[in-house]
């Protein structure tokens, strides 16, 4: 068991070495830099800047020392934020993110699962038809369509909510983007669920259990816990989609988190800050998938022996 | 597809909705634009932001406004107007002779035809003026700069169809290349393949796309093959699982016993096999690729103005929302029924070829 979790978390190095090279190297293919302003600065100025920087080295040399510091966890200045490192950025937007994709990876998977299951309990019945139908709906409803909808829906009309804004984390400023980020996962959850607890509730080992006479509960607990395991797959998948949503919810809710400073950062070609993000991003995703998978290992006794 | 995966395909009415919604939209989008009565860069500046509805502009209110406004740029005053039959006919004053060749401004607004002299007097101080009005029709109504909304939105189909199609064929290609390959191969082979996809997998795509993109100018060509880079994982991954089934069986190994090389094997037995599968996953990614174009163009790091998408125009709509939320609505409906209609098709597709004789619907 241990011996797996070393071998999934060598595993990982090289997708992080991939994710880390491919961003630094994209950033600097870039045409234009960093000090590209509206009107150029004189070229000593541009010297010194690139000097201070360490711009003006061969690439293999700026690569290996972004390697090295980002070794020590230091990820390096910003460009467009004088006076603040890309870790103290990353380390303000951070909170925001997480909680924004906590919450709606905690939304996604109850309420998911909750209509999942409700729909493959009542099979073919209008219920399930329902859910059926609102699954394909969040599915193919753009986030950025759902959050206007909703900004005027329960901002601008009934006045419940504020539209867009942080405030420090306040339920009423977390409500809608929540929802929005939440919104397709609710559907792609569903539907997995559904699948595969019908598949489940059709198996054999069920049918047993009720030609047994076992109450409807444990049957339903039994069959959960197998039909639950893709669903736990889904997880590592899910929690890289609501990292990426929050870059368009962000955007539009106007919230400081990662996503946000990703956009700016990207449009000011501020290269230490993107490349911060896509690191911090990246890492990330693969602890989730990480995650994921020693969870179905814990849960899956199958994947156990084959381990 | 066999005759009778087919035949339930076709009799599943939910497939056939998506399918007659589908040809609705791209039928609408090639030929529509032809048909509304405007170009889509044509702005009408005194019509912006009309509300959708099937009444024909100018309104009466909103040609006197677009008068007195034409009017100030004569140098002169609105002193009767009056529209009937078809004609606007016109009053106007001035301090001072009033240049005829000003009235050219009349026209020039799109809004009446060639206008006509009838009277002047006081050595032109006064003119009466006839000109026919134009009858427009923007059932949908107009964006900020006064251009159809229908006509923008259809134009702006093609665009993200051709991207969809696109980028599908292109992830269609590396996929099922780079799956039956590395199924067919097995071994060593497979591994390292399959290792490489499971590590691409692993990477915040769209995040890289963004930065891309941004290296990169935006436009059509760049967000094209950004999003078939990204899109072809599902599609080997797919393609792999039934490579590696269909290199087992009997048909395969006798045609390999008979002597045929690893490429006319695949591309005879594997991949004509994989088919099924194929065509699932490709029409699931059409909608995926159409979202992440739109979500591109809604940050404005995918298709540039003039050239328009429907993300373009839900970013413009979600912008103006308070002022004029048709504006958001017009493209939102077209993109959404679009994904749906695909997502549908994708799914009925699925159940229509799973041999279990489409039970997942019961």
């Amino acid at each position: 068991m241990i011996g797996l979790v070393l071998r999934r978390l060598a595993e990982a190095v090289p997708t992080l070495f991939v994710i880390v090279a491919g961003s630094f190297f994209l950033m600097r293919l870039a045409p234009g830099g960093p000090f590209d302003l509206e009107r150029p600065l004189p070229p000593a100025a541009m010297e010194n800047l690139a000097r201070v920087y360490g711009l003006d080295q061969p690439l293999p040399v700026q690569f290996g020392r972004y390697l090295a510091a980002l070794a020590r966890g230091d990820l390096g200045p910003s460009f467009s934020y004088r006076d603040l490192g890309v870790a103290d950025l990353l380390a303000r937007g951070l909170p925001v993110s997480l909680t924004l994709g906590a919450l709606a990876l905690l939304l996604a998977l109850t309420l998911g699962i909750g209509l999942g299951g409700l729909a493959a309990l009542r099979r073919g019945g209008p219920a399930d038809r329902l859910v059926g139908l609102g699954a394909a709906l969040a599915l193919s409803l753009p986030s950025f369509v759902v959050a206007p909808l909703l900004q005027i829906a329960f901002g601008l009309s009934l006045r419940w909510l504020p539209v867009s804004g942080w405030e420090g984390g306040s339920p009423a400023h977390l409500v809608l983007p929540v929802l929005t980020l939440a919104l397709p996962q609710v559907g792609a959850v569903a539907r997995l669920t559904r699948a595969s607890l019908a598949e489940a509730l059709a198996a054999q080992p069920v049918r047993t259990m009720r030609s047994l006479g076992l109450p409807p509960g444990r049957v339903l607990r039994h069959a959960l816990r197998g039909a639950l395991l893709p669903v736990i797959a889904l997880a590592g998948p899910l929690a890289a989609a609501l990292l990426t949503g929050s870059v368009v919810v962000e955007t539009i809710f106007g919230l400081p988190g990662i996503g946000r400073y990703f956009v700016e950062g990207a449009l000011n070609r501020d290269y230490t800050l993107v490349m911060g993000t896509v690191v911090l991003v990246g890492a990330f995703v693969v602890l989730f998938n990480l995650a994921a998978d020693l969870l179905a290992l814990w849960a899956d006794p199958r994947l156990r022996q084959a381990a | 597809m066999s005759a009778r995966p087919l035949g339930r395909f076709l009799r599943d009415r939910g497939a056939r909705a998506a399918l007659a919604v589908l040809a609705l939209v791209t039928l609408a989008c090639l030929i529509g634009p032809h048909l509304t009565g405007h170009a889509p860069e044509r702005a009408y500046p005194d019509l912006r932001q009309l509300p959708a509805g099937l009444a024909a502009e100018p309104s009466p209110e909103r040609l006197r406004a677009a008068l007195d406004r034409i009017a100030f740029r004569m140098r002169a005053r609105v002193e009767a107007a009056s529209v009937s039959d078809g004609t606007l006919r016109l009053a106007l004053a001035a301090d001072a002779p009033i240049d005829r060749r000003s009235l050219v401004y009349l026209p020039r607004s799109d809004l009446v035809g060639p206008p006509r002299v009838v009277a002047a007097e006081d050595g032109d101080r006064r003119l009466a003026v006839e000109a026919p009005v134009r009858r427009l029709h923007f059932l949908l109504g107009t964006d900020v700069h006064g251009r159809d909304l229908l006509t923008r939105s259809l134009v702006a189909g093609r665009v993200s169809l051709l991207i969809g199609l696109t980028a599908t064929l292109a992830a269609l290609a590396i996929g099922v290349a780079y799956g039956a390959v590395s199924g067919y191969a097995g071994g060593a082979v497979d591994a390292l393949m399959m290792r490489a996809v499971d590590v691409l997998y692993a990477l915040p795509f769209v995040f890289f796309v963004i930065v891309l993109v941004v290296v990169f100018r935006p436009g059509l060509g760049l967000v094209l093959f950004a999003i078939a880079a990204v899109e072809w994982l599902d599609m080997a991954r797919i393609v792999r699982g039934q490579a590696q089934a269909l290199a087992r069986r009997d048909f395969v190994r006798a045609a390999r016993a008979l002597g045929l090389g690893a490429r006319a094997i695949l591309a005879r037995h594997i991949v004509p096999n994989a088919l099924g599968p194929i065509a699932v996953a490709a029409t699931l990614i059409v909608p995926r690729v159409i979202l992440t174009e739109s979500f591109l163009s809604f940050l404005g790091l995918g298709v540039q103005e003039p050239a328009t998408s429907w993300g373009v125009l839900v970013a413009e709509g979600a912008r103006s929302i308070e002022s004029a939320p048709h504006m958001l609505a017009a493209p939102a409906v077209f993109l959404v029924a679009t994904l749906v209609a695909l997502n549908t098709l994708g799914d009925r597709l699925a159940d229509a070829l799973d041999p279990r004789g489409g039970g997942r619907r019961g």
